[in-house]
């Protein structure tokens, strides 16, 4: 850990991945004068959006309206997502998935020329963009490539952000180690956006790559800002068993099933509507069945478990999705990553043999506490991509719309925060400064020197691992947190996640040294998953209701009248528990209504309430 | 402070994988076509000298060890060109509408096709 | 557990701020038969060596992140199995044809130089507004680049090439490939711009066609047979600009 440097830029983007590319772009396309950084932990390509595979949402078809779109998202978020956030960012998603085209994401194509879209779960209509089955990856790319072109964005390529730098209740930069010498700098910009990604890695089996730790969520909760609806995590229905990799949805949307271990189809048992036959050329029917939301197919999933109608492998109960029908040139064409990851990771060529799936922890819908422009409440920082939480996901996003929303917000938190750069050019730099030298010197201090923190229990160079605590937190969410949840399970997690932040404080890490200390970084990844992890269980635990993907076993009903409402929680200190609050959800043209899959499926919004 | 590690790059590094010593080997072939190339040239001038040193030519030609060296140079150009054609059709790839040729297609079509007729007629001019 | 599976990992170690040369460490870890390279490495940082330095994030085979050399060849060691090797040890090190900064991390900034150096990304003389709707492409304008956009700069081809030993400045496998698949997009109108970069002497000229690149990469990019087009495409210009110098043509 060497002296701090300092760099000084118009706006800084803490962030490498969708959220942060986009929004970097849309700064230095409209401002060229504008000094853009891009501080990421990993060289951007590495970034988690990389592992998207099957889609994003925009209407486009002639087939679709700005309605349909709005009123599955609003019906998915189960009432808890923003309307006028809502209503913005799917007009806004065709502008942004055209441009992406633009900058040469390679769509699927109709016979015309117009790009292809198909089927995603929760959608009423076709309206998910796709290029095969790594949407995210080649999204990434064509971003990344695109920002290239740019001079006036500077890369701060692995680069590890540790701490926001605030002066006088202004944002205006972060401390970020270079990972290659370990020195610290101080990387101050007039606005900053985070945009720094999900957090699955608080739990166990995930879909998510091991740089999702909630780094920016935590930094932002310790200057102060809420985090907002945490309590609200997704599984996805498909993951493989054993590694936690994703069989996207896509894989139902091109037409794949589900079955028990009697071959049946049992999502039908759970009011998500009648099974069409596999070859009935209206199968998969939209918003029934194997299309619908993700946070009710992982529910039955459990129930059907406790039926005893899972199949038992070598790592727990797993279900069968089975893609055989849809025969070998559908599958090559459009799903070829599922098979070389099914081939690789499971064994298994779905062309001949069903694929073994349980549900899997994906998505965050919570994150910090946003307006439509990406501005948090701290003045001067901004926030985009799933970090943020604006909200449009509310209690469960539906697939395909998280590729988009980090399009649209990232784009506007980047307009927003060059505006805000442009109108608050001065700040502080040696109260900033100092701040850097401060946080090298806690580094030092805690980890690097000693591994001790003084003053603590231990004092005599510290004792816990991180490992071990890492798999006591996983332990005690997947326990606590899961797919349902109660008020002794929760109670339980909020102990434990307090005992672990406490014995953090005496973490000892093993490596001592500057360059490229990836024991250092995993250490701070551990402080901020446990700030994130503390937060979704106080959450949960404080909201008494059940909603999209919280589900209480002792509050099984969805309670609008006491919770239709964004929960906060508030960093306090170190030894304490976040502090929880709430604020009303926005409510424009779509007033609360029952979340029908089965009966009224692929219908609109007036069909559905008649059904 | 050290800096950082530059592992040294070996002159022999061609022996380190099979898949290097075939590439080596291909391009070594090249040099027995070129050889043969000068031989034909040679062949072209005995031929401007007129018929008795062309016969002359001949017979030397005829000898065990010139016989070797052809057979030499026949198999290195048999080598050269099959694999050569083998990797034309990622150089030279077709397609129809959206689809890919298939490359031993492609291989037969842009290589060992034409070079069977033009040996036949070669052969043909020849034997006539 | 006396009588637990195990197997054992050679690991490649250097410090850049003690070492003056590499050195080999050996790891005995459990074995597993489901377990990539990437799991034992990591059961090797989480409970024995947490100074075990590397790179990785997805674990499934797209980010790119954990190329390195397994029993010489390059791989990523997040789609290689233990079972693979088993009982035999495995040695791991960072991928060769690079600098190394740490362990099994190389420094990478050369690449990324590369890839910058040869404009990948479209380029058009008159671009059109979003409101007018997507640029049409047909799938078969899609189907002839596709290819080369699958690339997830792994950069095994990289280690691959000799080339790129002996040539440090050849700009190499990917870099090529990736300016060829916006020469190939149908949408793109930037082909002179790129071509003056790739028709330099380091550039595709510098590709002896050994073919290792595509061998060894994991996503069937074919880089060597993308920098053969490039080369047709780079003769070509080559004799136009005979008839008619560059650049006199607009
Ligand atoms: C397997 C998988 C499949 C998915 N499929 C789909 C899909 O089909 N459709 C869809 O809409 N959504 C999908 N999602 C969700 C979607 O991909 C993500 O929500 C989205 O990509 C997040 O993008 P992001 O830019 O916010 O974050 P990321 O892409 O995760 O990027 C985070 C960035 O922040 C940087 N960073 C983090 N911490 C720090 C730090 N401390 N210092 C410096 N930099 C830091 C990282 O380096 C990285 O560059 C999928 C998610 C997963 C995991
Ligand atoms: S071309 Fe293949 S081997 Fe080379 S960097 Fe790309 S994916 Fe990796
Ligand atoms: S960890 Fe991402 S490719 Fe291996």
């Amino acid at each position: 850990m060497g002296r701090s440097s300092t760099h000084q830029h118009d706006v800084l983007i803490i962030g490498g991945g969708g959220a942060g590319l986009r929004a970097a772009i849309a700064i230095a396309q409209e401002n060229p004068d504008l000094s853009v950084a891009c501080v990421s932990k990993v060289y951007p390509m590495r970034s988690h959006t990389v592992a998207a595979e099957g889609g994003a949402a925009a209407v486009i078809k002639p087939n679709d309206s700005f309605e349909n779109h709005i009123y599955d998202t609003v019906s998915g978020s189960d009432w808890l997502g923003d309307q006028d956030a809502i209503e913005l960012f799917v007009k806004e998603a065709p502008k942004e998935l055209i441009q992406l085209e633009h900058w040469g994401c390679p769509w699927n194509r109709e016979a015309d020329g117009s790009v292809s879209v198909r089927p995603f779960g929760g959608m009423g209509t076709e309206r998910t963009w796709f290029a095969s089955d790594k949407t995210g990856f080649h999204m990434l790319h064509s971003l990344f490539q695109t920002t290239l072109k740019y001079d006036n964005i500077t890369r701060y390529d692995e680069h590890f952000a540790s701490k926001l730098l605030v002066d006088d209740g202004r944002c205006c930069g972060c401390a970020a180690i270079e990972l290659r010498t370990g020195q610290m700098r101080a990387i101050l910009g007039k606005a900053i956006i985070m945009c720094t990604g999900g957090a699955g890695r608080v739990f166990p089996f995930t879909t998510n790559g091991a740089i999702k730790n909630g780094d920016g969520m935590s930094m932002a909760y310790r200057e102060g800002v809420a985090l907002k609806d945490m309590e609200f995590i997704q599984y996805h229905p498909t993951g493989l068993p054993g590694t936690g990799i994703l069989i996207t949805e896509a894989s139902r949307g091109e037409g794949g099933i589900l079955v028990n271990k009697h071959g049946y189809r049992y999502l039908q048992d759970y009011d998500l509507g009648q099974p069409l036959d596999i070859h009935d050329p209206e199968h998969p029917r939209k918003r029934t069945m194997e299309l619908g939301p993700r946070d009710k197919l992982s529910q039955v999933f459990i129930k059907e478990m406790q039926k005893g109608n899972t199949i038992d492998s070598k790592y727990g109960p797993v279900v069968h999705l089975d893609l055989r029908h849809l025969g070998e040139a559908k599958i090559n064409k459009n799903l070829p990553f599922v098979r070389e990851l099914a081939k690789n990771y499971a064994g298994i060529d779905p062309v001949y043999e069903p694929i073994p799936v349980r549900p899997v922890l994906h998505y965050f819908m919570g994150g910090i506490d946003t307006d439509l422009d990406g501005a948090t409440s701290l003045r001067g920082l901004y926030a985009a991509g799933e970090c943020a939480c604006v909200s449009i996901n509310g209690a469960n996003r539906l697939g395909s719309n998280s590729l988009t929303e980090l399009l649209v917000f990232g784009a506007r938190a980047g307009a927003s925060a060059a505006r805000f750069a442009m109108d608050n050019p001065d700040f502080n730099v040696a109260s900033l400064e100092a701040q850097a030298e401060d946080e090298s010197k806690r580094i030092r201090r805690d980890y690097i020197e000693t591994g001790t923190t003084p003053g603590t229990s231990s004092g005599d160079g510290g004792s816990e691992r991180i490992a071990t605590l890492r798999n006591e937190m996983h332990e005690a969410m997947e326990g606590g947190t899961g797919i349902f949840r109660d008020e002794k399970s929760l109670t339980d997690t909020c102990q434990k996640i307090a005992e672990l932040r406490d014995r953090f404080k005496i973490v000892r890490i093993d490596d001592h040294t500057n360059s490229f200390n990836t024991d250092l970084t995993a250490a701070l990844e551990l402080g901020f998953m446990l700030d994130v992890a503390e937060a979704i269980a106080h959450s949960a635990l404080e909201r008494k209701e059940s909603r999209g993907s919280h589900q209480r076993l002792d509050f099984t009903n969805r309670d609008d009248e006491n919770y239709l409402k964004h929960s906060l929680a508030f960093w306090q200190d170190d030894d304490a528990p976040p502090r929880i609050e709430y604020k009303p959800v926005t409510i424009t043209k779509w007033p609360p209504g029952k979340r029908t899959y089965g009966k009224g499926s692929g219908l609109t919004k007036q069909e559905n309430e008649t059904t | 402070m050290t800096g950082k590690y530059h592992r040294p790059h070996k002159w022999n590094w061609f022996l380190s994988k099979p898949a290097y010593m075939l590439f080596m080997i291909r391009e070594l072939t090249a040099v027995f076509i070129g050889a043969y190339l000068i031989l034909l040239l040679i062949m072209l001038a005995k031929l401007g000298g007129g018929e008795a040193m062309f016969s002359e030519w001949l017979v030397v030609l005829r000898s065990p060890l010139w016989m070797g060296l052809h057979f030499i140079a026949l198999v290195a150009s048999l080598w050269h060109s099959i694999t050569w054609f083998n990797l034309t059709p990622r150089a030279m790839p077709f397609f129809i509408g959206e689809k890919r040729l298939a490359d031993p297609l492609v291989a037969t079509a842009m290589g060992y096709g034409p070079w069977l007729v033009i040996s036949l007629v070669i052969l043909w001019g020849v034997l006539r | 557990m006396p009588d637990e599976k195990t197997i054992t990992l050679e690991i490649f170690r250097y410090h850049p701020e003690s070492d003056a040369g590499p050195r080999f460490q050996s790891y005995d870890v459990p074995y597993n038969e489901d377990w990539v390279v990437l799991d034992a490495i990591n059961w090797i940082k989480d409970t024995v060596d947490g100074t075990l330095t590397y790179r990785w994030s997805c674990r499934m085979g797209v980010c790119g992140s954990c190329g390195m050399m397994i029993n010489d060849e390059p791989k990523l060691s997040c789609a290689v199995f233990l079972k693979e090797y088993y009982p035999n040890p495995i040695k791991v090190e960072p991928l060769v044809n690079f600098p190394v900064e740490r362990d099994l991390v190389i420094d990478m900034d050369g690449f990324m130089e590369k890839l910058q150096s040869i404009k990948p990304y479209i380029i058009r003389d008159d671009v059109n507004d979003t409101s007018q709707g997507e640029y049409k492409q047909s799938p078969a304008e899609l189907a002839h680049y596709k290819q080369y956009t699958m690339c997830i700069n792994c950069m095994l081809c990289y280690s691959a090439c000799p080339v790129v030993g002996s040539e440090p400045d050849f700009l190499g496998p990917a870099a090529l490939a990736l300016g060829h698949r916006y020469n190939k997009d149908s949408r793109d109108q930037g082909f002179d711009q790129r071509m003056e970069k790739m028709m330099e002497h380091e550039a595709v000229w510098g590709c002896t066609f050994v073919g290792e690149c595509s061998v060894v990469c994991p996503k069937n990019v074919d880089p060597a047979g993308a920098i053969q087009q490039a080369k047709a495409s780079a003769a070509q210009e080559y004799f136009k600009g005979f008839i008619m110098p560059r650049g006199a043509g607009k």
